[in-house]
């Protein structure tokens, strides 16, 4: 740019002498005050750096490794390999636990679906309870990925329900409906994510990438069941209650910063094994299987009960049933 | 931007003999950031106790991080608090400061050209409060690069909050040229060319409103909460941020006034005052449809109104302040619509404080809450935010603060420099 300015004028600063290098200390007014500026700004960067140096802790928490991680779905199977022996080493680390975490894929064809009957749900909280143990969920919170609202008989007005009921059940007035994640087939929490960390598989499953998710919490805004959680901490859980069964999309123990919801206990399913809160569940108010194998229970169910959807009006269409036994 | 100084316009040999030593925009703009930085000692007093604030804010937020968002008051059921809250009022001062833009440029008035800089000034400091809320509000902020086109994987269009991203930094960089081209060109005692300057004025003023459209979006486009999924979210937004911006730049005029004297002209200041009225007005029958349309009809899905402004089944916590919101609105109402505003500058400053906190609570604590509470289960956990939450909240304002007033006494330094008789007939 400087060509086509006049050749007399001094356009190289860099180079003359006379230039000040740092024009923001040196240029003018009087030399004490660029000292008192230049003390200043001195003293301005030490307190900053005093005042971020609970930042120093972590890098102890976050490796290079896992830093430069890439999206699950762009991984090869070497990267995979990779990442789940470090997370496997991590867990020793971290938690003094032997765990083997895998990598489950979606069963070719499988459409999983969920039902539960409220005429046998009694709200034990059995299957709140298994949720709590089978997940790794943080033991200090009592987190679980099922609700329990207890509600009022000839009504199904959730304001009038309760989830915090601390009586025995079930009582004579109240009948009982868990909830937890709908695997929507249009989960609004999937399209708000800004960067596609929790996506919708195959078999139904929405899942979450929990070494991608950035913790913007949109998608717990966005769900209209309340089936998302952030880990607000670093979860806490003693080495011998750790469920060493995981897999990298579901149980794993997450790490601090993160969403996670109710993934249809995949590690179990996609091996053809059942939810641990159905195994849980005293009643057998709960029923799982393929909605696309005309012999399952659930397919049998759809067929001959009369079933509900949850807020089935905000077009979520969720894999997820309610019935009566008539 | 730099390589553009010297195509355009044709440099005037009074404005080679002014400043030979400063011939490229990097540069220019480190010794302007020098001049800016030097003042009196209420100057110094001003920023260091803005420095002060904003390393308190920066532990905490630093405490935060390595801690977790525990440090916070938010839970799963309100996930978002004080620092969405915020973001979203921060988003409205920035679309604000088109106010000003629209009488300069679109009705070519003279006296509002002169000092519309004030308001791209202000846009320039509320976005990088919002882009520093947002990265607040962040659980995983070291992921950051996740978002970033090309590195990571960056859900456009189908997340909002993906448009919120591209129309915030694009607001920035717009207001940013203009600004920096404005100022540069005046430095040199060059006419600005409108072909570098024009267009992007004019796209500012539709990405303005864009950007306040688009943060509303965020909210009413969840089906899951009644109470942010109404069609009057965006048009509200829009009113209530032509209230708090002029508000906010009222009074920087007056303050400038003050320091300046007569150099900064009162004109603007009767315009802003006047857009003001409208838009309350505007932003006020809003409010008064969106409560009958909750409280006529009823029903589960008032409940978030119900709570916020009558308390729910015995939990109240935002109803101080949602009445403390209306009744400021109302008062400030008043005193704008009464011409005692423009006699006595006390009371035209008391109005532009009582409408800008009032906008500022009806935004937050009174949007972003109660979106949240009851809950998608109908579960009614409330909401106060933690100490951290207000350090971090009071260091992101004081940054905020401090970028706005580093470019304006940059701003006031260019234009002192340079009178505007030399420019007469610039204007577009």
């Amino acid at each position: 740019m400087s060509k086509s300015l006049p050749p007399s004028s001094p356009d190289t600063p860099m180079t003359t002498e006379s230039e000040p290098l740092l024009p923001i200390l040196n240029n003018g007014g009087s030399s004490r005050r660029n000292v008192m500026k230049g003390v200043g700004l001195t003293l301005g960067l030490a307190a900053f750096g005093k005042a971020i140096s609970p930042l120093a802790t972590i890098p102890d928490n976050v490796s290079v490794d896992e830093f430069l991680q890439q999206h699950y779905k762009e991984l090869t199977d070497d990267d995979k390999q990779e990442i789940l022996a470090r997370l496997e080493s991590e867990a020793k680390e971290d938690y003094g636990a032997d765990v083997s975490i895998t990598d489950h894929r979606p069963i070719p064809g499988v459409k999983f679906g969920y039902a539960i009957n409220l005429s046998k749900c009694n709200g034990n909280g059995k299957c709140v309870e298994a949720c709590h143990k089978e997940n790794n969920h943080d033991r200090s919170t009592g987190e679980s990925y099922i609700r329990v609202l207890e509600m009022d008989k000839g009504s199904m007005d959730m304001e009038a329900g309760n989830t915090t009921y601390d009586h025995t059940v079930p009582q004579d007035d109240k009948f009982y409906m868990p909830v937890q994640c709908q695997q929507c087939d249009n989960p609004p929490c999937v399209t708000v994510c800004p960067v596609e960390a929790t996506w919708k598989e195959e078999d139904g499953i929405v899942v979450v990438d929990y070494n991608w998710c950035i913790g913007c919490r949109y998608c717990e805004a966005a769900c209209p069941y309340h089936a998302r959680r952030f880990n607000w901490e670093e979860p806490t859980i003693p080495a011998e209650e750790v469920n060493p069964e995981q897999s990298y999309l579901s149980n794993r123990i997450r790490p601090q910063g993160v969403m996670e919801k109710c993934h249809f206990c995949l590690h179990r399913t996609r091996e053809g094994r059942l939810p641990a809160c159905l195994e849980a569940c005293p009643t057998g108010a709960r029923v799982f299987g393929d909605l696309n194998d005309p012999e399952s229970d659930i397919v049998w169910l759809l067929k001959n009960k009369r079933v509900f959807l949850l807020k089935e009006e905000l077009g979520t269409q969720p894999s997820f049933f309610y019935f009566f036994d008539s | 931007m730099s390589s553009s100084s010297t195509t355009l316009g044709q440099p005037s040999a009074v404005a080679e003999q002014l400043k030979p030593e400063v011939r490229n925009y990097p540069r220019f703009l480190l010794c302007l950031l020098g001049i800016a930085t030097d003042g009196t000692i209420w100057f110094y007093a001003w920023m260091f106790v803005l420095t002060a604030v904003f390393l308190v804010g920066a532990n905490a937020w630093a405490v935060q991080v390595a801690d977790g968002m525990i440090v916070t008051h938010m839970t799963d059921h309100v996930s978002w608090g004080l620092y969405i809250a915020n973001f979203t009022f921060a988003v409205g001062v920035a679309a604000g400061g088109v106010m000003m833009v629209i009488p300069a440029y679109l009705y070519h008035n003279k006296r509002m050209h002169d000092v519309v800089i004030v308001g791209e000034l202000l846009a320039i400091a509320a976005i990088v409060m919002c882009l520093m809320f947002v990265t607040a509000d962040l659980g995983r902020p070291d992921r950051f690069w996740h978002m970033l086109p090309g590195l990571g994987r960056f859900n456009f269009p189908f997340s909002m909050l993906t448009w919120d991203v591209i129309v915030l930094n694009g607001y920035l960089l717009l207001n940013l040229h203009i600004c920096g081209y404005l100022l540069y060109m005046r430095y040199l005692g060059r006419r600005p060319s409108p072909k570098w300057y024009v267009p992007f004025t004019m796209l500012s003023i539709f990405w303005a409103i864009s950007i306040h459209t688009v943060t509303a979006f965020l909210y009413c486009g969840l089906g899951g909460r009644p109470f942010w999924n109404s069609a009057l979210l965006a048009p509200r937004f829009l009113a209530s941020a032509f209230v708090s911006g002029p508000a906010f730049i009222i009074v920087t005029l007056l303050i400038l006034r003050r320091i300046l004297g007569e150099r900064i002209s009162y004109e603007p200041v009767r315009i802003l005052v006047n857009i003001v009225r409208v838009t309350m007005v505007i932003n006020l029958i809003m409010v008064v449809s969106e409560v009958f349309t909750e409280f006529y009809s009823g029903g589960s899905h008032t409940a978030s109104a119900r709570y916020l402004f009558l308390g729910l089944h015995g939990h109240s916590a935002l109803v101080p302040w949602i009445w403390t919101a209306i009744i400021g609105n109302l008062v400030a109402v008043c005193l704008f619509l009464s011409p005692i505003v423009f006699r006595r500058t006390g009371v035209l400053v008391i109005a532009c404080v009582i409408a800008f906190i009032a906008a500022w609570i009806e935004k937050g604590m009174g949007l972003i809450v109660p979106g949240f509470v009851p809950s998608t289960l109908h579960e009614i956990v409330e909401y106060q935010p933690s100490l951290m939450e207000w350090k971090v909240t009071a260091g992101v304002w004081a940054f905020g603060l401090m970028i706005y007033t580093i470019g304006l006494k940059a701003a006031i330094h260019v234009f002192a420099e340079s009178p505007h008789e030399k420019l007469e007939g610039d204007v577009a």
